[in-house]
């Protein structure tokens, strides 16, 4: 009974704080732009396609096999840490263990994925401790990153270990026969202990040092890089569907364009109820859409996109990745003060003052980045909606660029040409 | 001289014909001189293979891409309407470019704005006339020649067309070989996002250098593109490298002309 009292208010510390956290986030993407969604069958593809299985994490064949495997062992290990939950809060024991062979499944599997992940995370911890990998650095992985990194494998290390120390005890402690299938800890168990039966206070500690790491590990997440785990398969789902080339249109601009256009309107007052939107393109947080925030949150700082960036690749300052670790952190920053009052300013801008002009100006949209990102996070046109602010609300245009535009807008080339010379190049065949 | 008279949509329209595709030129096929040899060589093939078709001549204009992603979507915008009022004019419903950029906008962008044809790359074209038989490579040109394709950005990740340009240059039967990062791993030219238009940012090398060497590491003699900012970056990086005598650029309508000897 004291078990289970001090369970549910472990349980009930967890929801709270987690509540109070999501609330504060939900917060933030009110202050977003609106990201019209559509063509749910296709969504459902792409999620099976890209979260599920993993497709675009093995484009990086060896640590994607290792996250692909840990990804599967934690949606196995879920549904036992489902179970442990039901009996720490009504005190049963092995509470599922009467759905037969879903349970004999269940726990077989997440016996196998635990000594797998763990293997997995050892693999990973190598990795960041005593391999120089290009990707794990850049100017904007700061120390909080890597720590980050390091503080949730080795929370996913706890768990495993845990985890394994649930099932070898167990199977131990019950030679005549136990709930479930536990095929590898079944092995290794008398390895470990021989004959040794008594190992209640292992199994104790075990369960109780898994479940509160569940616990704290669920309300870390959300304040480090690996809320990813919560957020990136619905970052999945909510993808962006058309093609990487295309860019989305600016119907705002397109209202202006076709009154300028039309002689009848062009020089009279806008009509009523089409007001001018409060600003062209991304200076601030308030100004992406919630899928740009949500991106944002659901990055991992993996790196693959800037490791495949030409303009990161040839020494230009301009990093994918760190386009969504600025956004991030400027929502952090500006969000509590807009949330309480909506004309907050603090005087800075996610342009300038977190992305620099010059980092913007090096993209060649050649999208490897989005191609490239296992969680379909799209970088792109984010770019360009910052390029959009600094070209239409400050003419801020690098000075070859603004040449180009005129060339547009008087000979309609962005060369210097007459486009009475257009049929030139026939008079040669 | 082959004396082709490239039929123009105003003049055609005056004579009560609606040719069956626009052939968008481009304004790097239609005022870069390097490119202006492929427009010629895709015509040269258009007329080869009976292709019912008509240019807008002195009535194109650029329709707003360099400026939409250089973030001037005010510039874009009027481009894109008026070249809009000019299809409509002329009842165009199909569109055919050797320009990737010109081909995304107007396949994925123009829709928005009203504007929505059936937008076809001239390597999707080409390919579809090799197939048909409408145009026969001959073996014997490329036979001693290594092809190496590099994939445009808008072509390729943009679009997800990696294979109809590899198909064109399978028909010519030359030897091929392929970059480490090709079709969906393709590394950029550097041109792309109206990089064409303005010097790089401070960096350790051009983009263009970086694909050069890639391309050039191969050992191939013939570098194949299918965009005319690609043809530019790598035809100045191959000259950056002092290669150009061993190793050439060309679109891959110019090597089917060369390949059917009609130059």
């Amino acid at each position: 009974m004291a078990k289970q009292i001090i369970f549910i208010l472990a349980l009930l510390t967890t929801l709270g704080v987690f509540a109070y956290t999501m609330r504060r986030i939900f917060s933030f993407f009110r202050l977003t732009k609106p990201f019209p969604l559509n063509d749910w069958g296709k969504r459902i593809k792409v999620t099976l396609k890209v979260a599920i299985a993993q497709s675009r994490i093995f484009r990086f064949p060896g640590p994607g096999l290792a996250h692909a495997l840990v990804f599967w062992g934690f949606m196995v290990i879920t549904l036992g840490s489902i179970e442990m939950v039901i009996d720490g809060v009504f005190g049963l024991h092995r509470s599922m263990s009467a759905t037969g062979w879903f349970y004999d499944f269940v726990m077989a599997s997440g016996d196998i994925m635990a000594y797998v992940v763990l293997i997995s995370i050892v693999i990973f911890l190598i990795r960041r401790l005593f391999m120089h990998i290009g990707r794990f650095y850049g100017i904007e992985m700061q120390k909080k990153s890597k720590l980050d990194a390091l503080i949730a494998l080795g929370i996913i290390l706890l768990l495993m270990v845990s985890l394994a120390g649930i099932n070898l005890s167990y199977v131990q402690m019950h030679p005549e026969g136990y709930a479930g299938f536990y095929p590898v800890s079944a092995k290794l168990a008398p390895v470990l202990f021989g004959e040794g039966r008594d190992l209640y206070v292992l199994h104790e500690i075990s369960w109780w040092s898994h479940i509160l790491l569940i616990f704290i590990f669920a309300n870390i997440l959300p304040y480090s890089k690996h809320f990813h785990v919560f957020t990136s398969i619905p970052n999945v789902l909510l993808s962006r569907l058309e093609p990487l080339g295309q860019l989305p249109n600016m119907e705002s601009v397109t209202n202006e364009v076709k009154l300028m256009m039309n002689p009848d309107t062009a020089f009279a007052a806008a009509p009523e109820g089409a007001a001018a939107p409060s600003r062209f393109g991304v200076k601030d947080v308030e100004d992406v859409t919630w899928k740009n925030y949500l991106d944002s949150l659901a990055c991992t700082e993996c790196g693959r996109c800037t490791s495949v960036c030409p303009a990161n690749i040839t020494g230009k300052k301009l990093s994918p990745r760190k386009i969504f670790v600025d956004l991030r952190a400027r929502m952090k920053e500006k969000g509590p003060g807009l949330v309480k009052d909506g004309s907050y300013d603090d005087g800075k801008s996610l342009v300038r003052d977190y992305i620099s002009e010059e980092e913007l100006w090096a993209c060649t949209t050649c999208n490897a980045c989005a191609r490239e990102c296992p969680i379909n996070i799209n970088h792109p046109t984010l770019i360009i909606d910052m390029r959009r602010y600094l070209v239409m609300e400050e003419a801020a245009v690098p000075p070859p660029l603004a040449t180009m535009l005129q060339n547009i807008q008087n000979n309609g080339a962005p060369w210097q040409y007459s486009s009475e010379d257009r049929m030139k190049w026939a008079e040669l065949l | 001289m082959s004396n082709i008279q490239v039929p123009v949509m105003a003049e055609a329209a005056a004579r009560g014909e609606k040719p069956e595709y626009l052939f968008w030129v481009g304004c790097a096929g239609a005022f870069d001189e390097r490119y202006q040899k492929v427009t010629r060589a895709f015509v040269k093939l258009l007329h080869h293979a009976g292709v019912s078709y008509a240019v807008l001549g002195k009535e194109e204009t650029c329709n707003g891409d360099p400026a939409r992603r250089a973030g001037d979507e005010m510039t874009f915008q009027m481009q894109a309407l008026t070249v809009i009022e000019t299809f409509k004019a002329y009842e165009v419903t199909k569109i055919i470019t050797c320009c990737p950029h010109c081909f995304n906008i107007f396949k994925n962008e123009y829709p928005d704005l009203g504007g929505r044809y059936e937008v076809t790359h001239h390597s999707q074209f080409l390919k579809q006339l090799v197939e048909e038989g409408k145009i026969k490579a001959d073996p014997k040109i490329f036979s001693n020649n290594t092809i190496v394709y590099h994939d445009p950005c808008y072509l390729g990740r943009g679009n997800g067309e990696y294979e109809s340009s590899r198909e064109v240059i399978a028909a010519l039967q030359s030897k091929t070989t392929e970059m480490p990062r090709n079709r969906s791993k393709a590394f950029c030219c550097g041109a792309g996002g109206a990089q064409m238009f303005k010097e790089a940012e401070p960096g350790k090398k051009e983009v263009s250098t970086e694909r050069t060497e890639e391309a050039l590491a191969t050992g191939a003699d013939i570098v194949a593109t299918a965009c005319p900012f690609c043809m530019t970056m790598l035809t100045d990086g191959i000259k950056f490298k002092n290669k150009e005598e061993e190793v050439k650029n060309y679109d891959i309508a110019e090597l089917l002309v060369m390949s059917l000897g009609i130059q």
